[in-house]
């Protein structure tokens, strides 16, 4: 798929599934999507290893946009894309917005066609800083 | 410091998990007075998974094992703390020799504060680790034993108590993040404890 990948990265699973469905409403299967929530041993938070597989998951050759919850999941997926590397990594950039507004928006926006850029940016029109 | 034998590392290990799984409950107390209360546990898990494979890291040269514990504390801790201890221990291990001499520990020390100050994009009197790694690299630098290391971290982490958190969950209660003790700080000053008693005693 051409379009940008979204992946939705939440301490809480329920958060995490429920942002993406509420992100599928809007776009069907337009969008390369993926999710992932919780520390990978059943409690809240984040896991690098999870977040890197939903990268993998949500890839595209256009890119692919995370976003977060808290700051934990920033920092989580800042080393997952990290530990990705390059050439992919420069094509996956972690937005600066809420997480559920921001996918839903950012996601529309991918099914457009839009670049990453232009992804990114809706998404973080969201968060005035 | 000298050569160090795989010996070493595994007792260097060891003493680090010992130490986070004794004091597991108490970083989660602290952690839950001002944060999420998941650091003792996300540490424990953490050092409990170096532990298990401790054989392996302690037969590579010193950069490569520092490389190869910092990425499994990343992959096995499950908080932002997994990505900061994890570059801490990942730099260290970018920038240090294999054999270090005290010179050359102390540069790659500082290499990897830096490095956990970006990851975190935090610095030195916002209520984190780093107050602690920062007086405990000035302490390495000033050529300090052991066990004035040892109580330059303890002191750095109490000083946390007075300070208001600027990053990570506990910034979000502002004002009411003083009091207590910054369980990153609290962490960092019992492995800093952990590592220079077991290399003065080894020594």
């Amino acid at each position: 798929m051409s379009n940008v990948g979204i992946v939705i990265v939440s301490h809480s699973p329920l958060v995490a599934e429920g942002t993406a469905d509420m992100v599928r409403q809007m776009v069907g299967d337009e969008v390369p999507l993926a999710w992932c929530g919780g520390n990978g041993h059943g409690g809240l938070g984040t896991s690098v290893e999870a977040i890197m597989g939903a990268i993998e998951k949500a890839w595209s050759e256009a890119g692919v946009a995370i976003l977060v919850d808290l700051g934990g999941a920033e920092t989580n997926s800042e080393m997952a894309v990290e530990m990705i590397g390059e050439p992919r990594a420069q094509k996956i950039i972690v937005c600066n917005a809420p997480i559920v507004e921001g996918a839903v928006m950012a996601a529309t926006e991918a099914s457009g066609g839009a670049s990453l850029k232009e992804v990114v940016a809706t998404a973080h029109e969201l968060s005035p800083s | 410091m000298v050569a160090m034998a795989a010996s070493d590392l595994s007792r260097l290990i060891a003493a680090a998990a010992d130490t986070i799984a004794a004091h597991a409950d108490e970083l989660t107390a602290l952690d839950q007075a001002i944060g999420d209360g998941d650091h003792g546990l996300n540490m424990k898990r953490g050092f409990e998974a170096v532990r298990a494979e401790a054989d392996t890291f302690a037969v590579k040269p010193l950069p490569e094992a520092l490389k190869a514990i910092g990425t499994k504390l990343v992959m096995t801790v499950g908080g932002a703390s997994g990505p900061l201890f994890g570059t801490l221990f990942m730099a260290l291990g970018k920038e240090i020799s294999a054999e270090p001499d005290r010179a050359g520990l102390t540069a790659a020390f500082g290499k990897a504060i830096e490095a956990v100050a970006a990851r975190g994009k935090s610095q030195t009197g916002q209520k984190t680790m780093l107050d602690v790694l920062q007086p405990v690299h000035e302490a390495l630098a000033e050529g300090k034993t052991a066990a004035e290391i040892v109580a330059v971290a303890d002191r750095a982490a109490q000083a946390t108590v007075p300070m208001k958190a600027l990053r990570g969950r506990a910034s979000f209660l502002g004002e009411r993040s003083i009091g207590h003790m910054d369980a990153g700080a609290r962490s960092t000053a019992l492995l800093v404890r952990a590592v220079a008693e077991t290399i003065e005693r080894h020594a």
